[in-house]
């Protein structure tokens, strides 16, 4: 890796404009699509479209997949179990949110 | 070197079952997990415990770690005896190789790097490849930077396997164009500019999170911005013109007449900036002018005069 002080790097922000097809997701978690299929079925993922061809994915769900795997490994919890974690950890930070402002 | 105690760092004791171990671990893991907690330094502690029961699951780490003997304190400086290894083989085993490059030097000294010893020449990763680590880092920006757009100097540290084959901690310096519209906790993701990959692996990602600075003015909520406004009484009763200050500069506010206290005033499209815009909010807050002279009283009894006013009217007593 070398010290690369004059291009400028661009990002892309995932929760915005970004939207993958089931391929570009795959690749971008590290994961089979067998397995991107698991994390659809148990609600990790929502996908847009009805068949897996025309499916379109949310920036957003790169960060839930690669969390969701996390927690399967280093928690030993299922799919399912790290489906409703993921949903209780987003109301948890909305409540932080919330009552950082009350505390302010 | 640092000796470390991993029956302490799991929290049971040296003659603990595999299956307490196993048990100690879980509640450990799910109260340290950086994707879960809000502890401090959580992800420190979670992979300390990590290290731990990579050696204490594995019931042939554990013996020889147990054979350094009990005496050793926590942090005490720590050799290994000379003849340390010989007599043990550590295999493979169920080692996950997830994080083996963040084990501490302790844990390579009896282990060798990713748990098991291969031989002594430190060629373990000949011919072998994987994809980079992901990295993580934090990004703090002023909310101006997320109407205006900007760039950032970071410099990140990444472990890196050198020529040798052994970590190293490099440290590189990028450029990085924070995107206008940006919001508090979104992440930017920049394609192969993550850990370098392991022989033809390829770079991994590198993750930004955008986190804001608190501001002396403004709340942010999403992509809506809040201001609290504080207005004379005269000015919520009888309505005025008012200059506020918002991200994007000075602008005129109307303020209706009988504003209340709390009255939400919407700039709508004036919040964050993006495809859809978030609104700018100004909260009113009546402040009241201190009654610290004479003639400062004698206006507020004037006003108790002329003015009948029961502010508590609604309460019945």
């Amino acid at each position: 890796m070398t010290n690369d002080l004059l291009s400028l790097l661009t990002g892309e922000v995932l929760e915005e404009e970004v939207e993958m097809t089931l391929a570009e997701l795959c690749r971008a978690c590290q994961v089979s699509a067998e397995k991107m299929f698991e994390l659809v079925d148990e609600g990790v993922v929502e996908p847009m479209g009805r068949d897996p061809e025309i499916w379109l994915f949310h920036g957003a769900n790169v960060r839930r997949v690669r969390c969701a795997l996390r927690l399967q490994n280093d928690l030993g919890v299922n799919i399912a179990g790290a489906a409703l974690a993921l949903e209780l950890l987003e109301e948890l930070e909305v409540m932080r949110e919330r009552l950082k402002r009350i505390d302010d | 070197m640092e000796y470390k105690d991993y029956y302490a760092i799991m929290g049971v004791k040296r003659d603990a079952t595999q299956d307490e171990i196993k048990r100690a671990y879980r509640k450990q893991a799910r109260k340290y997990h950086p994707d879960v907690s809000k502890e401090k330094d959580a992800e420190k502690h979670f992979k300390e415990v990590g290290e731990a029961y990579e050696v204490l699951k594995d019931p042939e780490k554990r013996v020889a770690y147990d054979q350094l003997g009990a005496n050793w304190k926590a942090g005490q400086d720590f050799q290994p005896p000379p003849d340390w290894e010989q007599g043990f083989v550590f295999h493979g085993g169920d080692f996950t190789s997830a994080d083996a490059k963040q084990f501490s030097d302790f844990f390579e000294t009896l282990y060798g790097r990713g748990g098991f010893t291969q031989g002594y020449s430190g060629q373990t990763f000949k011919g072998f490849q994987a994809r980079g680590e992901d990295t993580h880092a934090k990004v703090m920006i002023d909310l101006e930077d997320a109407y205006l757009g900007a760039t950032r100097t970071l410099t990140l540290k990444h472990t890196e396997l050198g020529a040798d084959g052994r970590p190293q901690l490099t440290e590189r310096t990028l450029n990085v164009r924070i995107p206008k519209g940006v919001r508090q906790g979104q992440h930017v993701r920049l394609a192969k500019q993550g850990g370098a990959g392991i022989g033809k692996g390829a770079p991994g990602d590198l993750y930004l999170e955008i986190m804001f600075r608190p501001h002396k003015l403004y709340h942010v909520e999403g992509r809506d911005v809040y201001l609290d406004l504080p207005v004379a009484p005269w000015e919520a009763a009888l309505g005025a013109t008012v200059k506020i200050p918002t991200p994007e500069g000075t602008v005129d506010l109307k303020i209706p007449s009988g504003s209340s206290s709390g009255r939400k005033l919407r700039l709508k499209g004036r919040g964050i900036p993006g495809k859809r815009p978030g609104n700018y909010y100004v909260v009113i807050q009546i402040a009241l002018p201190p009654a610290d002279s004479e003639t400062a009283k004698a206006a507020y009894r004037e006003l108790k005069k002329t003015l009948p006013f029961d502010p508590r009217a609604r309460l019945g007593v």
